[in-house]
């Protein structure tokens, strides 16, 4: 992977290798992560706010499905990036 | 029985409460249990051997074994007594779900507590919480050269997964003076191996060169990730920052930031349960007898939610919750020789709990000292300058303040700037933060899609009346 890749290195096992969209961009990332993990090992700590919606846009703050700020849109529906595994060939996106 | 939240506290109960024999569902809005101490994600595993992972591998095994009715990935969004029923209305990776219980036993745990400062809206900086379940569960870095400050034991757990995991530790910016530590050097000793532990990690922060500024606060952090740069000031015992000191500056790739655990208490509020405010349990906690009962009947509470007293009496007060509602429940088999063992060890291990949440708490120089300028409710964007012109203007309540401002009506319910709004009142106009109170329990209890609650309701089958002739 690229050299902004966070994920520790060593003997770890994540899952098969897939690969999703961020608003048109292809993200690496491996089947047993959530979104917003594989978004912050790429180096996508944060994107533009949906100003109507309310707080900072960011990949990670709470992790935990608390702060909402990692709100992203899959097949027209808002969820928590934190709480969203990935899968292969997911569309996710910043805005609606 | 319900047992909402399957951390070491809801596992615990809703195994007991099944080998009681009752009929039990766990509700759990992670896709594992565990909580977020054993929190893993499902299918990452490193090879390394982790006392946590084993305890959490433990506890998941044993649920799993039980006699238990397990819904993971569900969210509760409300949670209500009708008649002398509990219903929990969840929502799940198969649609909409009504948990009906005649007790209920509320495990949901601790948050966060944050103190705002400039710059902690920007990317890049996260909670000390999300930098242990980045770096435990998902086996991810924050980031390679990160500023790790606020107070407690989570700055030394972050700081050591990050020096293990290949990254570098730029500073730990402590909000206490060494001499903190000491202060609650008996209660700590209660559990040497976790002391033990504790030092080690220090020893090996220190080798690997770490700066430890102990007495510091971050006052800002600026630029745009991966090149922040944060600030950091000496303050005193009570966290005001010290006339004529100089700022200290450390270029970081990302910041994590947090000052302890408080309890959760969203689900106990909106359930009516009467609340006490006590800092050496995290701040506000429901209030529970010696058997966890609430001041509601057949409403039960354990672990960190209950007042913080961490992992190790988790299990314990969970156990005893479980005998305690099937007792209640006329199981009159619930032994009580085995409660009172239970409560004694309980009572021990919450003795070390208590020390940590007191080490992360912050004084008020630290909360009266945050500059005007800086946004306190980032889902509304009010700055302190806001809420203190809202204070001034005679807000005396956390309610007062949420009606006037909408501080803590975002999507994130409060549970980021409460706390801290709470005490700008409390500092600003002389209160205890007990008299500020807390917000009133609201549903829903977190955001959910109306679509997918309303499931596949079809509005063009609601019988519609004839319109009536003009």
């Amino acid at each position: 992977m690229s050299g902004a890749d966070l994920r520790i290195g060593g003997s770890v096992e994540r899952g098969a290798s897939v690969s999703f969209s961020f608003d048109g961009r292809q993200v690496e990332a491996f089947s047993a992560e959530t979104v917003a993990a594989a978004l912050w090992a790429s180096g996508i700590q944060g994107w533009p706010a949906d100003e109507s919606y309310g707080p900072p846009a960011r990949a990670l703050f709470c992790a935990m499905g608390v702060c909402q700020q990692c709100a992203v849109w899959i097949d027209g529906v808002r969820v928590e990036a934190c709480r969203t595994p990935v899968r292969d060939k997911l569309d996710v996106r910043s805005h609606p | 029985m319900a047992v909402l939240g399957a951390g070491p506290a809801g596992a615990a109960a809703a195994i007991e409460a099944a080998e009681l024999g009752l009929r039990v569902t766990a509700l759990d809005e992670q896709l594992a249990a565990g909580g977020q101490v054993y929190r893993i994600a499902p299918g990452i595993a490193s090879k390394h051997a982790d006392p946590d992972r084993a305890e959490g591998d433990r506890l998941r095994s044993m649920l799993a074994a039980a006699n238990v009715d397990c819904y993971f990935g569900h969210r509760v969004w409300h949670v209500e007594r009708l008649g002398d029923v509990w219903h929990l209305h969840s929502l799940g990776p198969d649609g909409p779900r009504t948990t009906r219980a005649n007790a209920l036993i509320v495990a949901t745990g601790a948050q966060e507590r944050h103190v705002p400062f400039a710059g902690w809206d920007r990317p890049g900086v996260i909670g000390l919480a999300a930098a242990t379940i980045l770096l435990k569960a998902q086996r991810v870095l924050p980031g390679r050269n990160v500023v790790v400050a606020g107070a407690g034991p989570l700055l030394l757990v972050v700081a050591k997964a990050i020096i293990d995991g290949g990254g570098r530790v730029a500073a730990i910016v402590d909000a206490n003076p060494r001499s903190a530590w000491f202060a609650h050097a008996t209660d700590l000793l209660s559990r040497p191996d976790l002391v033990a532990r504790g030092v080690g990690w220090a020893r090996k922060l220190k080798s690997a060169g770490v700066p430890m500024l102990q007495g510091h606060i971050l006052r800002a952090v600026d630029g745009d990730a991966p090149s922040l740069r944060a600030i950091a000031v000496s303050v005193d015992r009570d966290g005001s920052p010290r006339p004529n000191a100089s700022a200290i500056e450390l270029a970081c790739d990302a910041v994590c930031c947090g000052f302890g655990l408080m309890p959760a208490t969203d689900v106990t509020r909106l359930a009516g349960a009467s609340h006490a405010f006590d800092p050496a349990r995290g701040g506000w906690h429901v209030i529970v007898d010696a058997d966890q009962r609430c001041d509601v009947p057949r409403l039960y509470a354990a672990g960190d939610g209950a007042g913080i007293a961490g992992a190790a009496a988790a299990p314990l007060q969970g156990r005893i919750a479980a005998l305690a509602a099937a007792r209640d429940l006329g199981r009159t088999d619930a032994n009580s020789r085995s409660v009172e063992i239970a409560q004694r060890a309980q009572l021990r291990a919450a003795r070390f709990g208590k020390a940590m949440t007191q080490l992360a708490n912050v004084g008020d120089g630290a909360i009266a000292s945050i500059p005007t300028d800086v946004v306190v409710c980032q889902c509304e964007r009010l700055s302190r300058a806001a809420l203190d012109r809202a204070i001034d203007d005679g807000c005396t309540t956390i309610n007062d303040l949420k009606a006037n401002t909408r501080c803590g009506m975002g999507p994130c319910g409060g549970r980021l700037c409460e706390e801290t709004a709470a005490r700008l009142i409390a500092v600003r106009t002389r209160r205890t933060r007990a008299e500020v109170g807390q917000a009133t329990g609201r549903p829903p209890l977190r955001p959910v899609d109306l679509d997918a609650l309303a499931g596949d309701f079809d509005y063009d089958a609601l019988p519609m009346p004839a319109p009536s002739p003009l």
